[in-house]
């Protein structure tokens, strides 16, 4: 059936909805639920990493293979470098730029490199908002329980108690940046209400919050003239003789040569693994999103926490075609919109945790109950629409100014026609294990942002990351920077890939490939007939 | 609409799309229909490096011209954001080295001023509209210059929240402004020195720098496991 006949059960049903209250899932409920449908708890997408720090634990075999893959760095390599400075950020994200301009301040030299532009990342692209505990009814201890119970109680209590009552203060030097958060009538911050959350405490600038803050960063770091070297891809770390780093080589993407810089620390801020494609599924992330900063750090020795859990964002988009994957702002649901399946019927609390919510929706999907597309997609509505019915017309025009266009593009007006949605691969909840200064087990190498683990547990709640991002963005940035002072500048080597090949050849050698990614391979090749997504 | 087989996510898609034929750079190729501007560039096998960043049309990195079938006039895209057709063809905009001001956004003394030290440029716009044709964000530029010049940084702050800074606007103007230059500096300065205060962010940030909640804290940080799952399930 065409589309627009399919979704017309959604109209008539709506009224009858909106008298409708869904019950949360009892713990025991939310549980079961989560082993039978979430994509973490698929058995047949898992193996074992054989060697290196994390021997022995599971993760995605996509994630699996780049791990024990080999650098295409040779051990022969000329390591003279091209640059020298205090403090190296690898990434162009929103960590990376903190890092980069709280290191600055401190009066340390910084250069930061990334894969393509300044700015071209996850971060740009954050609709939904920024959880700090800014309303008075609200407090910083609330805001570390209730991302405990999103992140299933396996958080780390020491960073999450940073990352919860340094918040504030970050809202304060982004306000004096210029960032132009949303405002209520008497000038104080105005907060949503997150999925997961307790109290209102997402910050936004309408539903351009990652790229608002990102073009005052982006714009700060420029004014602020710190070195940048775009599109250069780090494809290795350098170490010295005590394995600490010391730090990176970067190919140029432009030129195809190597670029060696010296550092006496590094800072990787490289995001997330959405371009994986982990388990087939679509994502909503950038270009760059290949998990370069977990295999770089692995092969130095860094450990890694919670990589077998990843994000699947309950709405991503299923039609159109060009669409699958782009992210439909949880913002709908906070306001109201109900999820919808084929039936007329709604069939969990919309503003559950993201896991639940993702989860059944693949059970609606999987039990029959899912809106198929002509392409063969399947999915469930969301029902825009809703929103103009409860608080007025022009509501979505007004709040969701940034999805109205993305599908008007598209001939589609999301604030008449609800939108077609399924799970999409969104967000590394794990990474590279870091302490409360953004550190890891090896010394001077740093990681904040998406690429690092432990913060959120097996569940980012939402919002949270771009508080993690600024916050351990600073840190790492800060700490990094106090070091410059008295530090000198370790031995460029390549010592960690002697040792790290040794140990593959042990465990019957790398997995064959080369490791980092850098992009993904969507480039169709001579013998391939089929359009990649 | 019942569904035969249970596993919905590596769906192979059931229907293969009609061919194409786009030009890019000049040169011509069969795409599938309704594919995006970047898929079509893959497609062709095309390396794409620059000219592509988050994919879902918030950066700008994919500005491209185009022009449809016995269209004469050239339009703007975000490449990841528009379906090929047939008969179209495309380019995508290499960088444009537009001058960008330097400032400290924070430190200014009187931004409405310094707007004119720092983009001297922006009063002699001409008014011939170009920006706001090349803007694919549908955002009215030539009015924004105009606000900006005028002191109204508000509205321009509002106009330019759309912005993905793509720069489309800049190469088409024949004063040499750069209209998303001076609408970032203007809606910085609009933050940074023409909004209020927030004052329940200060008071926050004083109860914590005061430990008014250290005594929750400490209790919560010296539960057992147990404990603090059943003090969070308490929390509504
Ligand atoms: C569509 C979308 C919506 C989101 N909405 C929200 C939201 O509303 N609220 C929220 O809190 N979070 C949100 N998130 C999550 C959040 O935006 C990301 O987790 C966060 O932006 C990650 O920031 P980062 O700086 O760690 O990484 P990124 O912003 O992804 O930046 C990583 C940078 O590193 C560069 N890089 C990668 N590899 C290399 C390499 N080898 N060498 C050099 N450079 C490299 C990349 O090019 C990029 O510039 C959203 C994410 C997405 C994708
Ligand atoms: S104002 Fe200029 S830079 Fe901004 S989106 Fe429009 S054309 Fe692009
Ligand atoms: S293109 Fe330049 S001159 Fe023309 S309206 Fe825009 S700013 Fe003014
Ligand atoms: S790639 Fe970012 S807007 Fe198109």
């Amino acid at each position: 059936m065409e589309i627009h006949a399919l979704q017309q059960i959604v109209h008539q049903t709506r009224d009858a909805r909106r008298k409708q209250t869904i019950p949360k899932f009892s713990p025991a409920d939310r549980d079961r639920l989560i082993h039978q449908y979430h994509p973490d708890y698929r058995s047949s997408a898992y193996r074992p990493i054989r060697f290196g720090p994390n021997a022995g634990d599971k993760t995605v075999v996509e994630l699996a293979a780049l791990l024990e893959g080999d650098s295409s760095i040779q051990e022969h390599i000329d390591l003279t470098p091209q640059y020298t400075t205090d403090v190296l950020v690898v990434g162009g994200g929103g960590a990376g730029c903190a890092a980069a301009l709280h290191a600055h301040a401190t009066g340390a030299k910084v250069i930061l490199a990334t894969k393509l532009r300044l700015g071209d990342s996850n971060s740009v692209m954050a609709q939904g908002g920024m959880q700090i505990s800014v309303a008075p009814e609200d407090s910083p201890v609330t805001h570390f329980l209730d991302t405990l119970k999103g992140g299933h109680m396996q958080n780390d209590h020491e960073l999450l108690k940073v990352m919860v009552e340094e918040g504030p203060s970050i809202a304060k030097w982004l306000i004096e940046l210029g960032v132009l958060f949303d405002r209520q009538a008497d000038g104080n911050l105005h907060v949503k209400k997150g999925g997961g959350s307790s109290k209102p405490r997402l910050l936004t600038c309408s539903d351009y919050t990652g790229l608002e803050i990102m073009r005052v960063l982006k714009d700060e770091v420029l004014n602020q003239k710190i070195q940048l070297l775009e599109f250069c891809a780090a494809v290795e770390l350098l170490s010295d003789e005590n394995g600490q780093c010391t730090g990176a080589i970067f190919k140029d993407l432009d030129n195809h040569r190597h670029v060696v810089v010296a550092a006496k620390s590094v800072i990787l801020a490289t995001g997330g693994i959405g371009r994986l494609h982990i388990q087939g599924f679509p994502t909503s992330n950038h270009y760059g999103a290949t998990g370069d900063g977990l295999c770089l750090s692995y092969r130095m020795g860094a450990k890694l926490d919670h990589i077998d859990t990843f994000q699947y964002h309950p709405s991503g988009a299923v039609y159109p075609e060009q669409l699958i994957g782009a992210l439909v702002t949880e913002g709908i649901r906070s306001e109201g919109g109900h999820l919808v399946n084929a039936k007329g019927e709604r069939f969990v609390n919309e503003l559950d945790t993201r896991d639940v919510v993702s989860s059944s929706i693949i059970r609606e999907c999987e039990e029959g109950r899912g809106i198929r597309t002509m392409s063969g997609r399947v999915g469930v509505w969301l029902d825009t629409p809703l929103l103009d019915a409860e608080h007025g017309p022009g509501t979505v025009e007004k709040h969701f100014p940034a999805m109205m266009m993305q599908f008007e593009r598209f001939g589609i007006d999301i604030s008449k026609d609800p939108v077609l949605i399924y799970p999409t691969l969104h967000y590394q909840n794990g990474g590279v294990k870091i302490d409360a200064n953004s550190e890891t087990n090896v010394k001077n190498l740093f990681v904040a942002g998406e690429a690092s683990g432990g913060l959120h547990g097996r569940n980012r709640l939402m919002g949270n990351s771009l508080l993690d991002l600024m916050v351990f963005g600073k840190r790492s940035g800060l700490t990094a920077a106090s070091r410059a002072g008295s530090a000198s500048q370790g031995k460029l080597t390549v010592n960690h890939l002697q040792r790290f090949r040794a140990d593959a050849k042990k465990h019957g050698n790398s997995s064959g490939v080369i490791s980092p990614m850098i992009l993904p391979a969507y480039t169709r090749r001579e013998a391939e007939r089929t359009v990649t997504n | 609409m019942a569904q035969e087989d249970t596993n919905v996510i590596d769906q192979p898609e059931v229907v293969r799309h009609k061919m194409v034929t786009i030009e890019i750079s000049g040169k011509k190729y069969e795409v599938p229909e309704g594919i995006t501007v970047i898929k079509a560039l893959w497609h062709t096998g095309q390396e794409v490096v620059r000219g592509a960043g988050c994919l879902g049309g918030f950066c700008g990195a994919c500005a491209t011209y185009y022009r449809t079938k016995d269209d004469p006039k050239v339009r703007t895209c975000l490449a990841c954001q528009m379906a090929v057709e047939d008969g179209m063809s495309f380019t995508i905009m290499p960088p444009f080295p537009a001058r960008k001001a330097l400032y400290d956004i924070r430190s200014l003394k009187d931004p409405k001023q310094d707007l004119f030290n720092l983009y001297p440029e922006a009063p002699l716009c001409r008014n011939c509209n170009a920006c706001t044709e090349a803007c694919p964000q549908k955002i009215d530029v030539r009015e924004g210059v105009w606000k900006a010049v005028f002191g109204d940084f508000k509205s321009v702050s509002e106009m330019f929240m759309d912005c993905v800074m793509c720069g489309m606007c800049t190469p088409v103007c024949i004063a040499d402004i750069a209209p998303n230059l001076v609408a970032l500096y203007v809606s910085r300065a609009q933050g940074a020195h023409f909004t209020e205060k927030p004052q329940g962010l200060d008071t926050r940030i004083k109860e914590i720098q005061d430990g008014r909640f250290n005594d929750e804290w400490k209790k919560v940080l010296a539960m057992s496991e147990q404990e603090l799952a059943d003090h969070c399930a308490t929390v509504k």
